[in-house]
């Protein structure tokens, strides 16, 4: 069939930030598959240069409204890596927690907010508070416990406070840690089995193509905040060579790096953990995916979706085994007897130079964060490879191969397909400038 | 009379301040009540041109973005900056201090010239705001943006404090940062009140993200900064951390 069709979506909507889709297909053929990122280029690796190092986490947590924790929590671990600091077990602990929270919260935000409103046909998650209260409602509590837990631990979301090189300068009281772990077990038997059953009966698109799947991988949980890079097609990396995986490339048509691995795209997020990762799944979370269908390897990227709700529900059994751990042990004020070196301390301990990566899996996937510090303790080059820019050339594939079977569609549908394609990675623009609209041009 | 209608707006940003005007959950359905919401990118796919409110996140930093803004300002009858990025350009502005030709070389190389980019500015720099809601983010987790646009709705002022930080700190009974065992450097005696000094509360320094009060005493700040351990040029830095358009006359 020889058909023309330009679809030209201009700002996506839901997605955080703005990009655009540009599609060009001549008599059939198809010329031109874009997504474009048409953000302000923010320049954050140029203003961490000069500054002092423990500054980094509480500028470069302004990449982004989403995934504050996890740029904060990236940018502690290359400095801690630079530096030799191996923080306490109570910071891990508490730093987990704020993690899996964080994931948490952008995970309902996205698939409650972002991609619910395409399977009830409607524009918006506004209507849909009107004609479904009850499920905007539960989203939005889902939504606020991870904020809250945020906030006791971390003292905001998004650009937390308390989390600083070596520790927090200060921790949440045993009060407050009891009353999150009795709302996190509330919401694993009220609000988990209601949304378990809305995503079971949501039909997603039919399209697979198998890729590269990236993420971190560590011998004793389900990684987010450590481990090894994990690549189903090229084996291990370790997080110091990660440049060996990951390449960044100026493309013309976005203002977002893009990063394209030595052999070909790959993919990066919830799917790609799922993939890699499942076995180590908490047992409601693996109950989950065996309601939702999903088995690993799985190669749908609309199902990056159903990987996140299966996610959240597994972050939500790990802040209840973290919580619980950390009423065990008894928290303490370790702000004293650590370095706890805040953004502005008075006094910068002496420093060598050095320098260091930190790779953390963020809600999107796997984010680096690499400095190199100067004797006088001032970051002299910064580098930051965000999860979306890891993505972007994956999601042009995906386009490639999906637009030549879905031409003989109407055209409204080949956009929706495409917009919600795009937003099933959940890109997030504010991260990858340092992208969405569909051009069909 | 009808509901207000409200277009929310995004320039260079974190998004984060949209974000926790979106966390307001309960408080949302309250003020969705009130008014209509027609632009909100973030949260919707359908895009209302036709706003009498425009709430606005973000610094400005291209070409394009000083060309929308001064479209918003023309259908706006209110303009409300959200959030320390539109207010006092945030911490986009770090940047306006370097190389301008030698930063964007070092992100995009050869390709520096495809890429639309200026110094970064607050809102006011191009058009007149109506109303600022402070933070980076918008502080008491929304709190205070809630208080704000409720005000308006009924035709008040919205009440924002003048007197720094460590008054509400004093008040909260917090250890003074530079008093602690390990001191902390701190911009609350220069950086306006309303957040209920929330970042030494979490132990942490104030880094001025409500701006500065009006008539800060710049100098005695300064002496206690020197007196603490930081060189000038450091405290320079730390001001410009969120407030770098101080210098310009803010
Ligand atoms: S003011 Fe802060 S929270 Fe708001 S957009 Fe700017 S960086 Fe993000
Ligand atoms: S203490 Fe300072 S930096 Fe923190 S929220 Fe208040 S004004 Fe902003
Ligand atoms: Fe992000």
């Amino acid at each position: 069939m020889s058909k023309d069709i330009n679809i030209n979506v201009h700002h996506v909507a839901r997605v955080e930030g703005h990009g655009n889709i540009v599609i060009d297909v001549q008599s059939g053929e198809l010329k031109k598959v874009e997504l474009q990122i048409v953000e302000s280029p923010r320049f954050f690796e140029a203003m961490l240069r000069g500054r002092r190092f423990p500054e980094a986490p509480q500028i470069t947590s302004r990449i982004c409204g989403i995934c504050a924790v996890g740029h904060t929590t990236a940018s502690l671990r290359a400095l801690e890596d630079a530096l030799g600091i191996e923080p306490s077990e109570q910071t891990l602990l508490l730093r987990k927690a704020v993690l899996e929270a964080e994931i948490m919260q952008s995970h309902v935000l996205h698939y409650y907010f972002l991609v619910a409103p395409d399977f009830f046909s409607v524009p918006s998650v506004i209507p849909l508070a009107a004609s479904h209260p009850d499920v905007v409602k539960r989203a939005l509590r889902m939504k606020k416990l991870a904020d809250d837990i945020v906030t006791i631990i971390a003292g905001r979301h998004p650009h937390p406070i308390s989390m600083v090189v070596d520790g927090f300068t200060h921790i949440p009281t045993e009060a407050q840690l009891r009353d999150a772990l009795k709302q996190l077990k509330t919401m694993l038997s009220d609000d988990v089995p209601p949304t378990l059953d809305l995503f079971a009966s949501l039909k997603f698109p039919a399209f697979e193509r198998k890729t590269d799947y990236v993420a971190l991988k560590h011998p004793d949980e389900y990684a987010y905040y450590d481990g090894i890079i994990h690549s189903t097609e090229t084996g291990e990396t370790r997080h110091r060579d990660y440049k060996n995986k990951v390449k960044e490339e100026v493309v013309l048509h976005s203002t977002a790096k893009q990063a394209k691995g030595p052999f070909r795209p790959y993919m990066v997020g919830a799917l790609s953990r799922f993939n890699i990762n499942s076995d180590q799944l908490m047992p409601a979370a693996k109950a989950a995916a065996q309601k939702l269908g999903l088995a690993a390897p799985n190669y749908n990227p609309y199902l990056i979706s159903a990987a996140q709700v299966v996610e959240s529900v597994h972050n939500i059994e790990r802040m209840i085994y973290l919580i619980e751990e950390l009423l065990r042990r008894g928290l303490k004020d370790e702000t004293v007897e650590r370095q706890t070196i805040a953004g502005w301390s008075a006094k910068l301990p002496p420093v060598k130079k050095c320098w260091g990566v930190g790779a953390v899996e963020v809600p999107r996937g796997v984010l680096f964060h690499e400095y190199r510090i100067d004797d006088d303790g001032l970051l002299s080059w910064a580098n930051c490879v965000i999860p979306t820019g890891q993505n972007l050339a994956n999601i042009e594939d995906d386009m490639r191969a999906l637009v030549p079977t879905i031409l003989d569609r109407p055209q409204e549908e080949i956009t929706l397909l495409l917009e919600m394609l795009v937003r099933a990675y959940d890109p997030c623009i504010s991260c990858s400038v340092h992208m969405l609209k569909v051009d069909f041009v | 009379m009808s509901k207000p209608k409200v277009g929310f707006f995004s320039f260079t940003s974190c998004e984060g301040c949209q974000l926790v005007v979106l966390s307001m959950a309960d408080k949302l359905f309250d003020l969705l009540g009130a008014v209509e919401v027609v632009n909100f990118r973030e949260a919707s796919s359908y895009k209302g041109e036709d706003y009498d409110v425009a709430i606005v996140e973000g610094a400005l930093s291209t070409v394009h973005e000083i060309e929308e803004i001064r479209a918003i300002r023309q259908q706006a009858k209110i303009l409300i900056a959200l959030g320390a990025c539109a207010h006092i350009g945030g911490i986009n502005c770090i940047r306006n201090f370097d190389n301008q030709f030698e930063i964007k070389k070092s992100v995009y190389g050869d390709k520096v010239a495809n890429f639309d980019s200026i110094l970064a500015q607050p809102i006011d720099a191009v058009v007149k705001v109506d109303y600022y809601s402070r933070g980076c983010p918008p502080n008491r987790d929304g709190e205070e943006f809630v208080e704000i646009v409720t005000a308006i709705l009924q035709g008040k002022k919205p009440y924002i404090p003048n007197f720094p930080v460590c008054v509400q700190c004093k008040m909260k009974g917090n250890v003074c940062t530079f008093h602690k065992e390990r001191p902390i450097t701190c911009l609350g005696p220069v950086t306006r009140a309303g957040c209920s000094a929330h970042c030494p509360s979490y132990g942490n320094a104030c880094i001025g993200c409500r701006g500065l009060v009006e008539e800060p005493n710049l100098n005695a700040h300064q002496e206690t900064l020197s007196g603490a351990g930081l060189t000038v040029e450091e405290s320079l830095k730390f001001y410009r951390m969120l407030n770098g358009m101080m210098e310009v006359g803010k």
